[in-house]
């Protein structure tokens, strides 16, 4: 058995619940992918791994994978995922979300998990578009690109999801793209070990929606475009910030220690128990 | 001891287990988050605030797949901000405790003025066809125990339940005794003994719930809101999604006696019976025990349980009524459940005020003798 054959026998409901929803040159399956291979090298039991998703088309991914799998209502993944933490600090946490998911419906849950520093790890999927429900514009579409509901042009100002989280106080923030999965696999490893709140920011390619609204060519010629737009933080960091302007950086953007707050929950139940009275 | 009626609905919630709260400060409901948040840490629970009721609902049923009983405790504007993860707990069958202690609405509107504006959207708030639990209390020994029945239904049928309270009865003080703790029974969700292999989530049983596995422990599977077939995963094919959404209303319409907790006080005799619940409740039972001084046979039906509607008390009191009086803090919520069941048999009379104070017991009394007048 090769080895790609042996990971879907251990990790896929392969005989439940394929085939999957995504369009064929979907960016998810190399998302998936990359996960599956760093819970292996990791080596995590399947029964301590929760998969948490929101709604469209990343969130259904847990379906296909033999953990305990939640799939949740539209932005709200993340709070589901912090009960459960809360409650059972053994399980290993990952929220799945897209674009939309994340920092439009979702956003506020966001930065109040990325300030917390609770320990789990959100892997953010950004395709710049809201695919499921037929391309419409998303927080991420670039400003004067084509959507179902910007037709003339997006006039907004689009986030950057890997910048809010650093700014919202994430410990480790990653940004891979679907073109580099090596990349993407060390990141994904790299945020599971990490303790406290990590994101990995997934860019991908819609070329169903967005590609094909704004002529961006197929899934592979989308895909290039990863590869070129791509810069390392490590070649990064000798640039320019004009030579940066239309670059986007691959690789850890931060990775700091700061209390985690399950570890400081603990305390503070110590020193509850330690006060008396009811 | 003297107690609060929050603070009640928060050592109900500890007696019954529950170790895990999520919330959002609001009046008149936020003492319960503070109780809970000193109480909590001590018996090795947890307890969070989160940025919004929706995030906080959404921790609590995240909390409960785990295995571990959780509540939130809020007031209408978190409560309409709760619809939305109250539905995604009723088709996932996530047993949690929503406790809503009602002020002034619509919108902000009376922050710290008791009413009983959200019967109708406890029933009907989320979208979509559903059945629901909804709990009411009148005393402050009333939080305490109908917070654990609220626990112990939620546990038993695998259903989010709504614990409606006023402000009024949420920030009264008045004596509980606990004499009888031990008497009070506890009950636990069913979990899965087969292997793991074997486990169906959400397989028909002949109660209509099935036994519910902890994230965590060996029976991997899949939760969604998605309407799904037994395994849990989605489906779309008619011949499973009628019979899922016939279950899910099936486990509770099957069980309406063990549901339904009622009260009648004085009723045996009762020409006039008062439908009331809440803190109005409390008022009518002063009303009847006046008017019965003055010769009138009146009779209270204090209805603990609000949906599903307590059809079968209603009836009974028809076999000696005929005059109804229901007296509410809205524009006619529960009348209409009333009247629905009455079918003309009897005079449905509502008394109904909305300007932010309770329904005196004076103010029952003239119903009445207008009535009998």
């Amino acid at each position: 058995m090769s080895e790609i054959t042996k990971l879907i026998h251990k990790y896929l409901r392969h005989d439940k619940k394929f085939p999957n929803v995504w369009c064929p040159g979907c960016g998810i399956g190399i998302m998936l992918g990359a996960l599956i291979r760093a819970i292996d090298r990791i080596g995590y039991e399947k029964d301590e791994i929760v998969l948490v998703s929101g709604i469209g088309c990343s969130g259904r991914l847990p379906v296909y994978v033999d953990f305990n799998t939640l799939h949740t209502t539209h932005g709200r993944a993340i709070t589901f995922a912090t009960g459960i933490k809360l409650a059972k600090p053994r399980l290993k946490v990952i929220v799945i979300m897209g674009d939309g998911d994340a920092v439009a419906i979702g956003g506020n849950h966001f930065i109040h998990a990325a300030r917390r520093n609770i320990d789990m790890t959100a892997l953010i999927l950004n395709n710049n578009i809201y695919g499921m429900t037929g391309g419409q514009n998303s927080p991420t579409t670039p400003y004067g690109m084509r959507s179902t509901t910007t037709v003339y042009s997006n006039i907004e100002q689009s986030f950057n999801i890997s910048e809010l989280a650093v700014t919202a106080g994430a410990a480790f923030v990653g940004r891979g793209t679907v073109y580099h999965a090596r990349l993407l696999d060390s990141l994904m490893e790299k945020a599971f070990l990490k303790q406290g709140f990590s994101v990995v920011e997934i860019i991908s390619h819609c070329h169903t929606q967005y590609g094909r609204q704004n002529r961006l060519g197929t899934a592979v010629e989308m895909m290039e475009q990863q590869r070129d737009q791509a810069v390392t933080a490590e070649k990064a960091a000798r640039m320019k910030p004009e030579e940066l302007k239309d670059k986007m950086v691959i690789g850890v953007l931060v990775d700091k220690k700061l209390p985690v707050y399950q570890d400081e929950y603990e305390k503070i139940q110590e020193r509850a128990k330690e006060v008396m009275g009811r | 001891m003297l107690l609060q009626g929050n603070e009640a609905v928060a050592e109900g919630a500890l007696r019954a287990g529950c170790r895990f709260f999520a919330g959002y400060p609001i009046t008149p409901a936020t003492e319960i988050s503070e109780v809970l948040s000193v109480r909590l840490p001590k018996t090795d629970g947890t307890f969070i605030q989160m940025e919004d009721e929706i995030a906080s609902l959404g921790a609590v049923i995240g909390a409960s797949l785990t295995g571990v009983k959780s509540m939130t405790a809020t007031s209408g504007p978190g409560f309409s901000l709760m619809q939305e993860n109250l539905g995604l707990a009723i088709i996932a069958e996530v047993p949690c405790v929503i406790v809503n202690v009602m002020r002034g609405g619509p919108s902000t509107g009376l922050p710290t003025f008791p009413a009983q504006g959200d019967v109708m959207q406890a029933r009907w708030g989320t979208h979509g066809d559903h059945p629901i639990i909804v709990l009411s209390a009148s005393t402050v020994r009333e939080c305490y125990d109908m917070t654990i029945q609220a626990f112990n239904l939620s546990e038993k049928f695998r259903t989010p339940v709504v614990l409606l309270i006023d402000e009024v009865v949420g920030h009264m003080r008045e004596k509980m005794a606990l004499d009888d703790e031990e008497k009070i029974e506890i009950i636990n969700r069913v979990r899965p003994t087969m292997p793991p292999e074997w486990y169906i989530p959400y397989e028909d049983t002949p109660s209509g719930v099935s036994p519910m596995a902890n994230f965590g422990e060996g029976y991997r599977y899949h939760v969604t809101g998605l309407t799904h077939d037994v395994r849990g995963f989605p489906t779309s094919r008619p011949d499973e999604i009628g019979p899922f959404i016939s279950r899910l209303h099936r486990k509770i319409s099957s069980h309406f006696s063990e549901i339904q907790i009622a009260e009648f006080f004085k009723t045996e005799d009762a020409e006039i019976t008062i439908v009331a619940y809440g803190c109005v409740a409390r008022s009518a039972k002063r009303a009847v025990i006046e008017a019965r001084e003055k010769g009138l046979k009146v009779g209270l039906l204090k209805l603990s349980t609000l949906w599903p509607f307590m059809r079968t008390a209603v009836e009974k009191a028809l076999q000696t009524s005929k005059i109804l009086i229901v007296p509410e803090m809205n524009m006619g919520q529960i009348s209409r459940e009333v009247k629905r069941v009455n079918r003309g048999v009897a005079r449905v009379i509502t008394l109904n005020k909305v300007d932010g104070t309770i329904i005196t017991p004076m103010e029952i009394l003239n119903r009445i003798q207008e009535v009998v007048s």
